[in-house]
């Protein structure tokens, strides 16, 4: 581009088209943008400018005031401390886990290869499920999960001698996937009921493990893909010369699998981050986060815009930062697989 | 995201060559060869796959089996124990014919002339389809059973949106709605995804700020989002008040009519979601061989037919993916109508997760596990529906 002699390519763009495309980038970002200035301009506001109509431009329209602010960040301090500090723990233990399990899982996915007897699923569906059955029925969960255990145990040999259908790694990855179908509204209600019965209900390892199970699926998605299109030659010679599974894995493939990690962990950290159902449902003071935090401004005397921009704000910065940060392998990471296909 | 799996496969490559992308049984003869310890390699293919496998049973599965022993009965909060009295199908009974009938599926009256127009053609589309994947190569019994089963659905939920959408005096119930939010929502932001991308693709000056701008919505909790496109649709105090007051609106509120609160909905889940069709397509078009284009156009083709014949096919698997991906969230919108309209005027603007929500809020846990059930359901037999059709429609010739 920088030399002026360079014979034009037909892929360079006319002046004409540039200044549309200008126009169009420039409209779609003041669409994106204009909403998130509306909140930093309404989190300067006393609540009296944001009532008496559009005020567009601080020290021209209206007087700004850090009050909002101050109040939310000092007054109410506290308040806003734990929910903030209880979003990143959950947040962050959360994805972190759930690229734990799930990359692991899809990477044991595409390089080993498993074959589960469909008897001996079925029986343990079918033990475990009864076990589940009982505590909601109202058995100590101590006694139904033991003696489910026992009846796996009494009859899984029995079963895995008769039973003849196996099952392929495909099979394994499209369940665990098509997990990610699941409406969370769906599960929600009996895990309430499962962790009331554990004494688990708002703390932050209920939210924790429940944004796991949640985000499992996606990582598996997008790291099985990310695993298959990764070359196996270097593995297959660490493994020639002796390398363990875990040798393998720890000095091979994660280095050259970080762009994928960072990628699915942040857009796992993202879902977790903003999550409300799921947290309304299974937290309610000591594990708040900050959803219900911002949506908790719009509580009896309607909803103060002030305070709920200042919380949204804060909530965005370090999203905002990793994102920016980590751009260059969002695209690089994610797409890997998908893009191949 | 184009899994090369079978099951949620998109890509022509991996259906008909396998080997390709599966790697070879890499570790087998370590396995063979040791054993003992979690350490050894023989333990690691196990400890690998368990931990996933339990989270997703013990959090996943089973309550998603405890959530059908709910939809099938009352909870009753006694003190300090709950119990469950089974009811066997009255909950979808309520929900399906009896008094909740208007609110999930909504009003349904006799189709107009036009209505009956649309019936007529997505029938024929419907049972053309059917026929065509019934006669075209082998198909098993159960296969056949389950493309009956899946085209009796569809012409159910074509002669559910007629009658609602159609019809004088219907109005849809959520399960309209919900539909109406995902594929309005699927093909806005797909559009729209897509034209910014093809914009940003090009060699620009402040690319990188156009691409993390775009990317900013998805950062944001939904219910912030919710909260911010109530004061954008507040055509009193907001800051669009001088456009509302222009085109005569100043007294108007969305949140008052059924398809301006469902359209305020619509835009702000575009607003959040354009962004995650515009990342990963940028990314399609980058990986995008430059030479192939620029070769075609040496040749003499119009920018038209380097879009429709190198850059469309190019971008097509991964485009399936988006838009599996997409219709698998986009049917769980909760927060969007909850905030923005709190499900209203009346029920106009609820989503099937919203009623199920408020009714977990009244404690009617039975129903709401039931609301629950059948979103499951659609979503289901909507998402098989589509990768079954990809899978036929792309198979290589």
């Amino acid at each position: 581009m920088a030399n002026p002699l360079r014979r034009r390519s037909p892929l360079d763009i006319s002046p004409a088209a540039k200044l549309v495309s200008y126009v169009l980038l420039i409209g779609w970002s003041f669409i994106v943008l204009f909403p998130l200035y509306w909140l930093a301009v309404t989190s300067l506001k006393l609540p009296v400018d944001v009532d008496r109509g559009p005020f567009y431009l601080p020290f021209v329209d209206f007087q700004p005031t850090l009050a909002a602010w101050r109040n939310i960040l000092f007054e109410l301090g506290d308040d806003t401390l734990r929910p903030y500090v209880n979003t990143i723990v959950v947040g962050l233990s959360s994805a972190g886990l759930a690229l734990v399990l799930g990359s692991t899982a899809a990477y044991a996915l595409v390089r080993f290869t498993y074959r589960p007897r469909v008897g001996l699923i079925a029986l343990g569906a079918v033990c475990v499920a009864a076990a589940y059955g009982a505590i909601l029925g109202g058995v100590p969960w101590q006694l139904a999960a033991v003696s489910g255990v026992a009846v796996f145990a009494l009859l899984a040999q029995a079963v895995a001698r008769r039973s003849r259908g196996t099952l392929a790694n495909d099979d394994i990855a499209f369940w665990l996937i098509s997990q990610r179908i699941l409406p969370p509204i769906a599960i929600v209600i009996p895990l309430y009921v499962l962790f009331q019965q554990v004494g688990l209900l708002d703390t932050q390892l209920a939210l924790v493990l429940t944004y796991v199970a949640a985000n499992v699926p996606i990582v598996v998605w997008l790291m099985r893909d990310y695993f298959m299109a990764l070359p196996v030659e270097l593995e297959e010679a660490a493994a020639v010369d002796g390398a363990s599974v875990y040798r393998i894995v720890r000095s091979v493939v994660l280095p050259i699998a970080v762009p994928g990690l960072v990628a699915t962990f942040l857009i796992t950290l993202i879902f977790a981050w903003n999550e409300y159902l799921i947290a309304v449902v299974l937290s309610s003071a000591k594990a708040q986060t900050m959803p219900l935090l911002v949506a908790a401004q719009d509580a009896t005397r309607g909803p103060q815009w002030w305070a709920m921009s200042v919380l949204v704000l804060i909530m965005i910065v370090p999203v905002i930062i990793m994102a920016v940060v980590l751009e260059r392998y969002i695209s690089r990471g994610i797409l890997v697989g998908a893009v191949k296909g | 995201m184009a899994s090369s799996g079978r099951p949620l496969d998109l890509d022509p490559r991996g259906v008909t060559n396998p080997d390709v992308t599966r790697g070879p049984r890499l570790h087998r003869r370590a396995i063979l060869s040791l054993g003992g310890g979690w350490r050894s390699d023989a333990a690691a293919r196990w400890v690998f796959i368990w931990p996933t496998v339990v989270v997703i049973l013990f959090l996943s599965i089973f309550p998603l089996v405890a959530s059908l022993t709910l939809a099938f009965s009352e909870l009753v909060f006694a003190r300090g124990r709950i119990e469950v009295d089974f009811v066997g199908l009255q909950n979808f009974q309520i929900l399906l014919f009896g008094t909740e009938r208007t609110h999930l599926l909504g009003l349904l009256k006799p189709p107009t002339p036009l209505g009956w127009v649309i019936f007529g053609l997505g029938l024929t589309v419907i049972l053309r389809s059917l026929v065509g994947s019934l006669t075209g190569g082998h198909v098993r019994p159960l296969g056949a059973l389950l493309r009956i089963a899946g085209a009796v659905l569809a012409a159910g939920l074509l002669w559910l949106v007629v009658q609602t959408l159609f019809s004088e005096g219907g109005r849809p119930g959520s399960l309209v709605v919900t539909m109406i939010y995902v594929f309005a929502g699927i093909v806005v932001q797909f559009l729209l995804g897509l034209g910014l991308a093809l914009l940003a693709v090009q060699p620009l000056a402040g690319r990188r700020f156009f691409r993390i701008v775009f990317m900013l919505p998805l950062t944001i909790t939904p219910i912030g989002v919710g909260y911010m496109f109530r004061m954008m649709t507040d055509t009193g105090k907001g800051p669009l008040e001088p456009i509302f007051g222009l085109l005569g609106m100043g007294q108007y509120t969305w949140v008052t009519d059924p398809w301006a609160a469902r359209i305020a909905v619509i835009i702000g889940d575009t607003w959040q979601w354009t962004p995650f069709v515009f990342i990963v397509l940028l990314a399609a078009l980058e990986g995008l061989d430059q030479e192939v284009r620029e070769a075609a156009f040496v040749d003499g083709a119009s920018h038209r037919q380097s879009f429709w014949h190198i850059t469309v096919p190019a971008i097509l698997p991964v485009s399936t993916t988006i838009v599996l991906i997409r219709l698998i969230e986009g049917f769980k919108i909760v927060d969007m109508p909850n905030i923005l309209t709190g499900g209203g005027p009346g029920t106009a603007t609820q989503s099937l997760t919203l009623q199920a929500y408020l009714d977990w809020r009244t404690l009617n846990l039975g129903r709401s596990a039931a609301i629950a059930y059948i979103l499951l359901f659609l979503v289901t037999v909507i998402a098989t529906g589509y990768v079954a059709w990809w899978r036929r429609r792309i198979r290589p010739v």
